[in-house]
C-alpha cells in the first residue's frame, strides 16, 4: 500500500515486516518514532529501558533467544551503548539484530553533533544509511538478512532529515523468518580472553567479506550525468540535497552502505570522471576512505565540518547560481523555547535563581532553567552528570561549595544514569544536595513512560520504582519531598537541606503539566487597579504574562492557574479565574 | 516543476497536522511530496517550521532561502522571521495572530509594528487571516490552523472540495473532525 511515512515510522515497518519480535530502546530526539511506532505492533513486544546500554543489552539477549531484535537511540545515546557494541561485534548474533542510531546534524535538540560513523568503523560493525522513508523501510529488512548472514549486528545511522521527514513508502505484509533455535556456543559467546582472541580475527574476516559485498550490492549504486568532468560521492540526506541542486548534471555514486566503504567500486567510478568531490556531513569519512585508497578527492575543502547541508549549500558550492528572495525584515525579537506556562519546574528554578545558587544541571526540559530571566543554571554536559560533577565540585572547593551549589536531574535523566552517581555520593560522601526533578514523565521527548511512572511503553501499569525509598536504602537519611508550586516550602526546604551536616536528596514533585491527566486550575486574570507595575511577576518567565499599557496581563489562552505568580505578588493583583 | 510551501508558527499552534493535511492530499493526487518537521525542545513555545515540497520527483526535504512559493504563517513576527525563504512575489497567508515571545514578554524587546506591510514592501504578497476568529466561531480557537488551511486551499484550483474534505478525514481523529471540517470551510469561504 502506498503511504506517506515519517522516516521514523517506515524504519518501524521495516521492522514489522522483517518480523521484529523485541525491541529495546531510550527515547532521544530524533530516533524516538522508531519505538513508539513500532510499539504500536501488538506482534513486537516493546519497552523503554533505563538507558541505552541496557536496551542494546536487552536486543543482544532477545537475538541470542533466537528472535529479530532491535534497539533505538539518538547519538549520544550510542555513548552509553558503547560498551556493548564493541563487543556484540565480536560475538556477532543468533536472530538477526539492528541497533538505529539518529544523528542530529544542526543540534535542533542536541548538546553536540558528533558523527556515529566513527562508532561503526571502531566497532567493525556494518553501517547502512537511507536517505528517505522508503529506504529507511527496505535498509530495516535487508539489515537483519544481513546480519543473520554476516554474523554481525548491524547499524542503521538515521539523522534528522531522514528520521523526521515524510515520504512515501510501499508497504507490505509481515513474514516470519526462519526460527533461529538457542544453542549453547561458550566459544561464541563467553567473552573471555581465550575465547575472545579467537574471534577477533573473524571480525577481521567479516569486514573483508563485507567489503566484497560492499562492492556489488545495490545499495551502493551510480547515477549517471550528462557531464563527466565532475563526480560526486554522497550518501544520506545529502544524496537528495544533491540531486534537488543539481539534477542529473554530474554522475554520483550513491552509497547507501558507509561501513565498510567499497574499494573498487569508488575506484572505478573516480576512473570515469574528471575531478571527484566527496558530499557528506560532519566529518571526512568517505573522504579520508577515499584519500587512504589513493583516490583523489575534494570534499571538506569546499564543504563545513559544521552543521546541516542543504541543496543551496551544494549549488553554492559548485559555482551554480544563487536563487532571488525577499529581503529580511530587519531586527526581530528572537522567539527561543521556554518552559510551559503551568511548568513545575518554574517554582523551583526561581527558586535556585533567588537564592544565587550554583547549579549543575542536566539533560531534559528543565536544561531551560539556564534561559533569561531564570537563567539559574551553571552547567550541562550528559545524562546523569549533574549528580557526579556535583560531588566532584565539593570535593575540590568543600565547605566553600557544599552550602550553595545543588544539582538539579529529572526523573527519567537519573534512572538513565543518576543512580550510579548518588552510589558514588553515598559511598565517597560528600555533603551534597541533590534535588531530582520528578515530573512523573520523560518530558523533552515529547512524553515517554520511565521506571518511576508505573506505566510501560503501551501505557499499560507496570513496576513503579519508588524515589525515596530508593535513595534511603542507598544510605541517605535525608530524603525531602516538595512540591514546587509552594514557593515558600521550596525555598524552606532548600536552604535546611543546603545547611545539614551530610548529603541530602530533595525530590521536586509535580507532574508535567502537559499531562492530559493533569487537571488545571481556569486562567488567573489581573486586578488592574491592584497592580503597581512592580514587575515581581515578570521574574519568572511564564509565557502566560506578559506586561501591556504598563500593567501586568494574563494570557487565558496559555495561563493553567498554576499561582506561582500570585507568590510573587505583594499587591494580591493577581486573581482566581 | 517544484512546488514549495513553508508551514511556520509557535510550538503548540498545530503546524505537523497542517503539513500531515497538505502532504496527504497532494499524495492522493498524485504528486511524488516531502515533509520535513522538526521534533523535540523547539516544540516548547520557539520558533517552529515544517517544509512540504510536492511536485513530480522531489528529492530535497528541505526548503531554502528563496525556494518558497508558499508561506503559511500561524503568527504575524513568524511570518516575517522567515520572509527571506520565500521567493520574490511568493504569497504569504498569515494569521493575524500576535503572540510575544520571551525577549518582548520580559521587556527586552519591542514586538516589531507594521510586519504585514513591511512583507508587502520586501517583496512578498501578503494575504492576513483571522483564523484564531473563524476557529472560534467553527466552536474552538485550537482550529486555527486548519481554518488557515482553508484558506490556502483556495490557491490550489486543481484540488476540489471533495479531496480536501477526503484527506481531512484521513488525518484528523474523530473526535475532532466536525470541528476541523467546520473550520477548514469557514476559511476557505
Amino acid at each position: 500500500m502506498k503511504e506517506i511515512m515519517l522516516g521514523n515510522k517506515a524504519f518501524a515497518r521495516g521492522l514489522y515486516e522483517a518480523g521484529a519480535c523485541v525491541v529495546s530502546s531510550y527515547p532521544g530526539t530524533p530516533s524516538t518514532e522508531v519505538t513508539e511506532e513500532a510499539a504500536k505492533y501488538d506482534e513486537i513486544y516493546c519497552e523503554w529501558a533505563p538507558n541505552e546500554k541496557v536496551a542494546m543489552e536487552v536486543a543482544f539477549g532477545a537475538s541470542l533467544a533466537g528472535k529479530r531484535s532491535f534497539c533505538g537511540m539518538k547519538h549520544v545515546g550510542l555513548n552509553v551503548a558503547a560498551d556493548p557494541l564493541f563487543t556484540i561485534s565480536y560475538t556477532g548474533v543468533n536472530a538477526g539484530m539492528i541497533i538505529c542510531v539518529a544523528d542530529d546534524p544542526g543540534m535542533h535538540p542536541s548538546q553536540n553533533e558528533q558523527d556515529s560513523r566513527h562508532y561503526a568503523i571502531a566497532s567493525k560493525v556494518p553501517m547502512l544509511e537511507p536517505s528517505d522513508s522508503k529506504e529507511s523501510l527496505e535498509f530495516a529488512k535487508l539489515a537483519y538478512e544481513l546480519s543473520e548472514e554476516y554474523d554481525t549486528p548491524v547499524i542503521i545511522k538515521m539523522c534528522t532529515r531522514v528520521a523526521h521527514s515524510q515520504s512515501i513508502v510501499n508497504t507490505g505484509e509481515r513474514v516470519l523468518p526462519e526460527a533461529k533455535p538457542y544453542e549453547k556456543n561458550i566459544a561464541k559467546y563467553v567473552m573471555m580472553p581465550g575465547n575472545a582472541i579467537k574471534r577477533h580475527p573473524l571480525v577481521e574476516e567479516r569486514t573483508r567479506k563485507l567489503t566484497e559485498f560492499a562492492e556489488k550490492t545495490h545499495l551502493n549504486f551510480v547515477e549517471e550525468g550528462k557531464d563527466n568532468s565532475i563526480g560526486i560521492i554522497t550518501s544520506s540526506t545529502c544524496y537528495q540535497y544533491t540531486k534537488e541542486a543539481l539534477g542529473d548534471k554530474y554522475p554520483v555514486l550513491k552509497l547507501g552502505m558507509v561501513n565498510p566503504l567499497p574499494v573498487q567500486k569508488i575506484r572505478d567510478f573516480a576512473s570515469k570522471v574528471g575531478k571527484v568531490i566527496v558530499i557528506e556531513e560532519l566529518d571526512p569519512i568517505i573522504e579520508t576512505h577515499c584519500k587512504n585508497i589513493g583516490v583523489e578527492v575534494t570534499g571538506k575543502e569546499l564543504f563545513s565540518l559544521l552543521g546541516e547541508f542543504s541543496q543551496s549549500v551544494i549549488a553554492k558550492a559548485l559555482g551554480e547560481p544563487e536563487k532571488e528572495a525577499c529581503p529580511a525584515v530587519e531586527s526581530l525579537p528572537v522567539r527561543p523555547p521556554v518552559m510551559c506556562a503551568g511548568c513545575p519546574h518554574r517554582g523551583l528554578f526561581y527558586t535556585l535563581s533567588k537564592n544565587k545558587l550554583r547549579v549543575l544541571g542536566d539533560i531534559g526540559c528543565y536544561t531551560l532553567g539556564a534561559v533569561a530571566p531564570l537563567s539559574a543554571t551553571d552547567m550541562t554536559l550528559c545524562m546523569g552528570a549533574s549528580i557526579s560533577s556535583l560531588h566532584g565540585f565539593n570535593k575540590a572547593m568543600g565547605n566553600e561549595s557544599e552550602k550553595n551549589t545543588v544539582c538539579v536531574i529529572g526523573d527519567s535523566t537519573f534512572m538513565h544514569s543518576g543512580m550510579t552517581s548518588l552510589a558514588n555520593i553515598a559511598y565517597n560522601q560528600s555533603n551534597s544536595t541533590i534535588i531530582i526533578l520528578d515530573n512523573s514523565i520523560t518530558g523533552m521527548t515529547g512524553h515517554q513512560q520511565n521506571p518511576t511512572t508505573g506505566y510501560n511503553i503501551k501505557g499499560d501499569p507496570a513496576g513503579k520504582i519508588d524515589l525515596e525509598a530508593l535513595c534511603k536504602a542507598m544510605g541517605f537519611n535525608r530524603v525531602a519531598v516538595v512540591d514546587p508550586y509552594d514557593l515558600a516550602q521550596t525555598d524552606k526546604v532548600i536552604k535546611e537541606e543546603l545547611a545539614a551536616d551530610e548529603a541530602s536528596v530533595i525530590i521536586s514533585r509535580r507532574p508535567c503539566a502537559l499531562l492530559k491527566y493533569v487537571k488545571h486550575k481556569p486562567s488567573l486574570s489581573v486586578d488592574t487597579d491592584k497592580c503597581r507595575s512592580c514587575r515581581a511577576c515578570m521574574k519568572i518567565g511564564c509565557p502566560a504574562i506578559s506586561f501591556k499599557d504598563n500593567k501586568a496581563h494574563v494570557d487565558n489562552t496559555l495561563c493553567v492557574g498554576c499561582g506561582v505568580c500570585q507568590q510573587l505578588c505583594k499587591f494580591d493583583a493577581l486573581i482566581d479565574g | 516543476m517544484t512546488v514549495n510551501v513553508m508551514i511556520v508558527g509557535v510550538g503548540g499552534q498545530g503546524s505537523l497536522l497542517a503539513s500531515k493535511l497538505l502532504g496527504h492530499v497532494v499524495m492522493e493526487k498524485g504528486y511524488d511530496v516531502k515533509v520535513s518537521e522538526v521534533h523535540g525542545m523547539s516544540q516548547r513555545g520557539g520558533s517552529v517550521v515544517t517544509y512540504v515540497r510536492f511536485g513530480e520527483k522531489v528529492y530535497s526535504p528541505v526548503i531554502d532561502k528563496g525556494e518558497a512559493d508558499y508561506i503559511i504563517s500561524f503568527e504575524v513576527l513568524e511570518a516575517a522571521r522567515y520572509l527571506p525563504y520565500l521567493k520574490k512575489g511568493g504569497k504569504v497567508i498569515v494569521n493575524a495572530q500576535e503572540i510575544d515571545p520571551m525577549p518582548v514578554i520580559t521587556g527586552a524587546a519591542e514586538y516589531p509594528e507594521g510586519l504585514l506591510e513591511k512583507m508587502s514592501e520586501n517583496g512578498a504578497n501578503v494575504s492576513a487571516v483571522d483564523a484564531l476568529k473563524i476557529a472560534m466561531e467553527a466552536g474552538n480557537g485550537k482550529a486555527a490552523n486548519i481554518a488557515l488551511m482553508g484558506r490556502f486551499s483556495k490557491f490550489f484550483g486543481d484540488i476540489t472540495e471533495e479531496e480536501w474534505l477526503s484527506s481531512l478525514e484521513a488525518c484528523v481523529p474523530a473526535k475532532f473532525l466536525e470541528l476541523n471540517k467546520k473550520a477548514f470551510f469557514m476559511g476557505r469561504e
